[in-house]
């Protein structure tokens, strides 16, 4: 789509483009092609000497136990992070949607734990979870549980997902309920006619027309759970206990900054950068052909 | 007429009445926690009703966590990414838009680019952009080794640019303020305005600036407000990059700082402290979403069209 009223002008418009195009090539396009050299240099933790060393530094990657560590952390906590938050708005939004009066209260009162950050978010579920002092601790171990996601590694990762998936619903619950708005109610009208159940209704009419929706949102909610909950696992359990809760994102930080380990830590960006650059094209390739079906 | 019996709407309502509470129960026990003295917080169980020590937990969390500096520093933060996201995205989405220039395209894509480098996948190299701006420059200079004098004695002294954004305002928010969401959500409003709106302003004598200014800008208020709460929740609820670039007490954000108000296994256990110093930095970005809430949805829904 162009417009056709254009103002020339020879040097305005790189006027105006300059500074968002100075801070993008400095401070992303820069660091990230500094990744790139870097993740193919064997550098001392000092920073003093650095060597060529190929693809050195992928392979020694790819056969660490660590990494593999981190890479399976990473899939089950985004995929317990991803569906429980998925499931929770989509459930509050079916029944927000339902309602014909007091919708807009509902949406206030679960709209706001969007704006808690996440490291805070993580601080309030520790504190719930807390073996000693929290409230859902004392529940848990009332089952005869043993809780302690301070030193159980499968109880931290509990901690770590509910804490960050708590944070997601409202997200989710907002675009479900959009989308479930924007389902003509005709047609589940008329399935009401033909005698549907209100059970059946969802599934063969409502759910299908709510897949756009949510695939946009398991992207969305993907890339959260890859990225963004950075601050719930560095605030919460910094990676452990013994590395239990330590993803990629995570693993990038640790061995970059902390331990110093620059070429692996490079290695590891660009291995992230490539995912994110895949799941990228595919939500755009995926949104273009929703836009054509409208 | 689908199913308006009132048992479905009890139904309805209890389920939505327990969603809330459920997605409530962090904060309210929170709340509890902040309100305890430390012999009642650290009772198990805890009591579930609020006690009268509210402003003694939150005077300390205040002091202990020096919140004063640290909230001023966040509203900074938060206030500076928004205003440099719209300002910069803005202009460069009229760029593309109103005008056909070589390098357009090229100019779109970098911009696209940033979609996917998140800080998160380069933390190192960032970082090492924080220390010294002027790295890629200096890089430049070096390859093209371009001899700024030389002495008489045949030595070459190469000029070397130094610029240290750690701790400071600057490095706080300088290098998140590129956004390609922001620039494509205006570009997406831009392409809506009629044409005939940059035709009536052209024949009335107006350049683009004047355009922008008075035709432009007033037109897409709707929209930067809704941006902006986006972007203050997001500017204030930055991490990993506070963490990395602020070492001095004085130029920590809330978000990081209460994070150290948190008891470690060997002090005392005052958890009613922490939640009171949590409650105080989740309060402002809350605030603004409920009250903000109708730009907020609408932010939400058009950033990602």
């Amino acid at each position: 789509m162009l417009k056709r009223v254009l103002f020339r002008n020879r040097w305005l418009p790189y006027a105006l483009l300059f500074p968002q195009l100075l801070i993008t090539l400095f401070f992303f396009i820069w660091p990230a092609s500094q990744a790139l050299v870097q993740s193919f240099y064997a550098t001392d933790p000092f920073g003093l000497s650095s060597r060529f060393v190929g693809f050195a530094e992928y392979t020694r990657l790819l056969a660490d136990p660590l990494y593999h560590n981190a890479v399976l952390r990473t899939l089950v906590f985004t995929f317990f992070t991803t569906s429980l938050a998925l499931a929770a708005g989509l459930f509050l939004a079916v029944y927000a949607d339902r309602v014909i009066r007091g919708q807009n209260t509902y949406r206030t009162l679960l709209i706001w734990p969007y704006a808690v950050a996440p490291a805070v978010a993580g601080v309030l579920w520790l504190f719930l979870f807390h073996p000693t002092y929290g409230a859902l601790a004392l529940v848990i171990r009332q089952t005869g549980v043993n809780w302690n996601p301070l030193l159980n590694g499968t109880h931290a990762m509990t901690l770590v997902i509910v804490a960050s998936a708590w944070k997601q619903v409202s997200y989710n619950f907002v675009f479900f309920l959009a989308g479930l708005q924007a389902i003509p109610r005709s047609l589940i009208e008329a399935a009401a006619i033909d005698g549907a159940s209100t059970f059946r209704r969802f599934w063969t009419i409502v759910f299908p027309l709510l897949s756009p929706t949510l695939f946009f949102l398991i992207v969305i909610n993907v890339v959260y759970s890859f990225f963004e909950t950075f601050g719930v696992i560095h605030a919460v359990t910094r990676g452990g206990p013994g590395g239990a809760t330590t993803i990629l994102v995570y693993k990038v930080y640790a061995d970059g900054f902390v331990g110093l380990d620059i070429g692996s830590s490079a290695a590891q960006s660009v291995i992230l950068m490539a995912l994110v650059i895949g799941l990228t094209m595919f939500q755009f390739r995926y949104l273009e052909r929703r836009v054509q079906y409208n | 007429m689908v199913d308006r019996s009132r048992t479905l709407r009890i139904t309805t309502h209890v389920l939505l009445v327990l969603g809330v509470l459920v997605i409530g129960f962090p904060i309210y026990y929170a709340f509890v926690a902040a309100t305890l003295p430390l012999e009642l917080a650290t009772r198990v169980p805890m009591p579930l009703v609020p006690g009268d020590h509210l402003m003694d937990n939150v005077e300390q969390a205040w002091r202990r966590g020096d919140l004063g500096l640290q909230l001023f520093n966040s509203i900074v933060m938060a206030l500076g990414i928004t205003a440099g996201k719209i300002a910069i995205s803005i202009i460069s989405a009229f760029a593309i838009v109103y005008f056909r220039f070589p390098g357009r395209m090229l100019a779109f894509w970098i911009i696209f680019v940033t979609l996917m480098l998140p800080v998160e996948v380069r933390i190192v190299p960032t970082y090492e952009m924080a220390v010294n701006v002027f790295t890629p420059v200096n890089r430049l200079l070096e390859v093209l080794s371009v001899p700024v004098a030389i002495d008489p004695l045949g030595y070459t002294i190469s000029m070397r640019l130094q610029w240290n954004i750690l701790d400071s305002y600057f490095g706080l928010t300088l290098p998140l303020i590129a956004s390609a969401t922001a620039t494509f959500l205006f570009r997406q409003f831009f392409l809506t305005i009629p044409d005939q709106l940059a035709e009536a302003a052209k024949i009335d004598g107006a350049g683009p600036l004047r355009f922008f200014w008075d035709v432009l800008l007033p037109m897409s208020r709707t929209n930067i407000a809704a941006l902006a709460v986006i972007l203050f929740v997001y500017g204030w609820n930055q991490y990993l990059w506070p963490l990395l670039i602020t070492t001095d007490r004085e130029m920590m954000t809330a978000v990081i700082g209460i994070t150290r108000l948190m008891p470690s296994p060997d002090d005392a256990p005052e958890w009613n402290v922490a939640m009171a110093g949590a409650l105080i930095v989740l309060i402002p970005p809350v605030i603004v979403v409920v009250l903000l809430q109708r730009w907020f949805v609408k932010g939400l829904v058009e950033e990602e069209k």
